[in-house]
């Protein structure tokens, strides 16, 4: 039995879809905005991994 | 296949139900209070940074709220105030409240931190903590004191809003904490004097079923008068003012008014007029939460003018 397309159901699924769509769309936006934020005040945006930073030791011994 | 179950499954939830499962009401008490703390702390805050440090706060206490109905739909289902929430009424199934307010924690959490700073992002943490596990899993069931201590939960967000912006605790957050912490009995014990019957059915030992109504009308006007100090003393710090002192004086003469109406009271005159002191009370609560904290901001407001502060 072929099921009506215009069904409730479907529009609640397509309503979903777009919220969850939307969200993450708003989510990345905020993302960028915090990046450019950050790495436009001159945020500390590093810290230490596998390799060594001078530039982030002389900082620490200088606090 | 798919167009059968769909069929079969009439209770599938839509995006609204989802947000239902983060407590939309509570989150704007969050969000304001929220907001409030950063706005009034000493340090600027970049417009992008604060609007997401509130943003993830407010995701926080969504979580904890979602984590919460999970926890809880068993005594939602039976009470009035709450049956229609999504997971009693069918329309989000338990496991999937939880997996939402376990992604959300930690997303929130974990964007708190990049966005402001770890000492935030640990007290939401704490808060997400405190509301679910501490609040929901363990006191609510098992004592009368559950409001007292779980208000803790709802007292942290203007610490978390002023750590967004210090990076530290400091007296100020902790007296808006403190003004949060010991309002929270009074209001709720009011709700409880008129949702009669709600949390005895429920098994939930509220003041009002394990002590008595006699004793619940006692503790509300004692914690209302615990409450003045703390709320006029925070006008002595720097986040508080003459506007702020004008605010905290009336508005905690009106509550200790409310509460001494209320503890004269008894229930065969609550009865007759179907609990219009207790109603009114519990409004006003609320308003006076809003105000005060409103009225932090206007001093935070009016120091660039040479008006706020002392």
């Amino acid at each position: 039995m072929a099921f009506p397309p215009e069904h409730e159901i479907h529009r609640r699924r397509l309503g979903r879809n777009v919220g969850v769509g939307v969200t993450l769309a708003l989510f990345i936006v905020l993302v960028f905005a915090l990046t450019v934020v950050k790495v436009t005040r001159g945020d500390p945006m590093q810290g230490f991994d596998h390799s060594v930073r001078p530039e982030l030791a002389i900082e620490e011994e200088g606090q | 296949m798919s167009d059968t179950r769909a069929f079969e499954a009439p209770g599938e939830a839509g995006f609204g139900d989802y947000v239902q499962l983060l407590k939309p009401r509570v989150m704007s008490l969050v969000v304001f209070t929220a907001l409030v703390g950063l706005l009034v702390a000493p340090v600027g805050v970049h417009p992008v940074i604060a609007f997401a440090s509130i943003l993830f706060i407010a995701l926080g206490a969504g979580a904890s709220g979602a984590l919460n109905m999970w926890w809880d739909a068993d005594i939602d289902a039976v009470m009035r105030r709450t049956k229609s929430r999504p997971v009693p009424s069918g329309k989000v199934e338990a496991g999937e409240a939880l997996a939402v307010g376990l992604a959300l924690s930690g997303l929130s959490v974990v964007m708190l931190g990049l966005a402001a700073n770890w000492l935030a992002a640990a007290l939401l943490a704490f808060t997400i903590f405190f509301y679910a596990v501490i609040y929901s899993m363990w006191l609510k069931r098992s004592t009368p004191q559950n409001i007292v201590i779980g208000g803790a939960a709802g007292a942290f967000p203007p610490m978390i809003g002023w750590a967004c912006a210090t990076g530290s605790v400091s007296v100020e957050s902790l007296l808006m904490f403190a003004l949060i912490f010991m309002w929270t009995p009074p209001h709720f014990w009011a709700l409880a004097l008129f949702m009669k019957d709600d949390y005895s059915n429920a098994g939930v030992p509220m003041l009002t079923v394990t002590h008595g109504r006699r004793s619940t009308r006692n503790h509300i006007l004692i914690y209302t008068i615990l409450l003045a100090p703390v709320a006029i003393g925070a006008a002595f710090t720097s986040i508080g003012g003459p506007v702020y002192l004008t605010a905290a004086l009336l508005l905690n003469a009106w509550f200790l008014i409310g509460a001494w109406r209320i503890w004269r009271r008894d229930e065969a005159v609550a009865e007759a007029d179907s609990y219009a002191t207790e109603k009114s009370v519990f409004r006003f609560s609320l308003y006076y939460l809003f105000l005060l904290f409103g009225a932090f901001l206007a001093e935070a407001a009016l120091k660039p003018y040479g008006l706020g502060g002392w």
